[in-house]
């Protein structure tokens, strides 16, 4: 692509148009030659956007209560981006993006910009090119971007890696006393929602998050809150909100700071890792002596640590015991 | 490292119809076909149709539709594509269209309309074959 072509896609993404948002956005998600000039380019005009990752068990409404979230700060007149992400097929290869179904009435809201993706092979609950996305989306001027994770146990801890805030979302009977008390959920949450509110059990499903929190013996000034919610009736909602307002305040009071160094600290080393990968691993797996290697290692002649400092050998010389 | 490139679909409802069986299985055929698929539901207007595609930079667009009202919807679907600057999109239909109907339809740009019981197979190989040419 001529670079006078990416300047004109980088001109309008600045502007707000939303077809050079459009192909920016999937540029980047095909990691096109360009995606790292573009990615450049775009950089410097990123960090005015408020970041929220929703994150929860499938099943606890989360497209439903964000349209919802969307909807509410359209009234406070902000505009917002959401980038929706849903698993990819590690059969086919292939995805099937519904999110948008829960947010019809956005789709013509001038205001709004959603984008679906598909996992496309990233372990956690996040695109590899969601963060990206998030960059076009605020280059573009939006106030709020909301990332809506695949909620799959665990890897909804990924999303601390872009989101400022983090909203966890959770419905009573979804076993979710047990989920919220996995390792990683009940810290980075900064927003527990209970959704679904008129469902049985749902102060019993309060109470157990308030224990949790309240176990959390880290020192920390932002205390995280729990919302009733039932987002399919709209209720709860100006309050959730509000919440979220509240902690963009606690951010922007300086706590941003600290968490925008630790984002950025995991976005280079991330950017590193995928350099190495693919100038040393790729290189490595090309080679003969890889293969020989995997054959000594099946005949239990070696073992797969011992292979890799066969194979790195010497190269990692000017790093060892640094 | 390049990531392989994959074909984004958009099967959209457009009109009133009240079930959208056909149209999943469709979708689940493009998903298990190695396709992002994004499906929006019941109840679609042409104006969110077209927007979706836009913003999600699809590459193709299967209309599927049961209750007739195509005559009306896709000429207004086709002239906010073209309006939008969505020319290289793939725009194919299903569902309830009688045969008499097709030519008029093909005129206005969509490339083919298939009938039910068209296998999945055949849906799939169309779109891998037409995305993509006009860019």
């Amino acid at each position: 692509m001529p670079l006078s072509q990416i300047e004109q896609l980088i001109k309008g993404v600045l502007k707000g148009n939303r077809k050079s948002i459009a192909k920016t956005i999937s540029l980047i998600e095909n990691d096109m030659p360009e995606a790292q000039k573009v990615v450049s380019l775009l950089y410097p005009h990123t960090g005015k956007a408020h970041i929220i990752g929703v994150t929860g068990p499938l099943g606890s409404g989360k497209s439903t209560l964000i349209e919802k979230i969307a909807k509410e700060i359209r009234k406070r007149k902000k505009t917002v981006g959401i980038v929706a992400v849903d698993p990819t097929s590690p059969f086919s290869g292939g995805a099937f993006l519904g999110d948008r179904v829960r947010m019809q009435d956005l789709s013509t809201d001038e205001g709004v910009f959603i984008r679906s993706m598909a996992t496309r092979g990233s372990m956690g609950g996040i695109a590899k090119a969601t963060k990206d996305a998030v960059n076009v989306l605020d280059a573009s001027g939006k106030d709020v971007i909301i990332v809506e994770t695949v909620g799959a146990g665990q890897t909804e801890v990924d999303v601390i890696k872009i989101a400022q805030t983090v909203v966890v979302v959770l419905a009573p009977g979804l076993g979710d006393e047990i989920q919220a008390i996995k390792a990683g959920i009940m810290e980075i949450g900064n927003i527990f929602v209970v959704n679904k509110a008129d469902l049985e059990n749902v102060d019993k499903a309060v109470g157990a998050i308030e224990a949790m929190l309240e176990m959390n013996t880290q020192k920390k000034d932002w205390k995280p809150s729990v919302v009733k919610t039932i987002a399919t009736r709209g209720e709860g909602i100006v309050n959730l909100v509000e919440e979220i307002s509240q902690h963009k305040a606690y951010l922007d009071s300086g706590a941003i700071h600290v968490r925008s160094r630790q984002r950025i600290e995991i976005e280079l080393e991330e950017a590193v890792k995928r350099r190495l990968t693919e100038v040393i691993l790729d290189n490595l797996k090309r080679r003969e002596e890889f293969h020989e290697l995997v054959d000594k290692i099946l005949a239990k002649k070696t073992d797969p640590y011992s292979a890799a400092e066969v194979l790195l050998e010497g190269k990692l010389k000017k790093y060892k015991g640094n | 490292m390049t990531a392989e490139k994959k074909i984004r679909v958009l099967v959209a409802k457009p009109g009133l119809d009240s079930h959208d069986r056909g149209a999943k299985v469709v979708a689940r055929a493009f998903r298990d076909a190695g396709m992002e698929v994004i499906y929006t539901g019941l109840r679609q207007t042409p104006e969110q149709i077209v927007e979706t595609a836009l913003q999600e930079d699809v590459d193709a667009i299967g209309l599927s539709i049961l209750s007739g009202a195509h005559t009306i919807l896709f000429p207004r679907i086709m002239e906010l594509a073209k309006k939008k600057k969505l020319d290289d999109v793939l725009v194919f239909a299903g569902g309830i269209i009688p045969e008499e109907d097709v030519p008029a339809l093909k005129k206005i740009g969509i490339a083919e309309v298939f009938g039910p019981g068209t296998p999945t197979d055949t849906l799939v190989k169309f779109v891998r074959e037409n995305v993509w040419k006009k860019k």
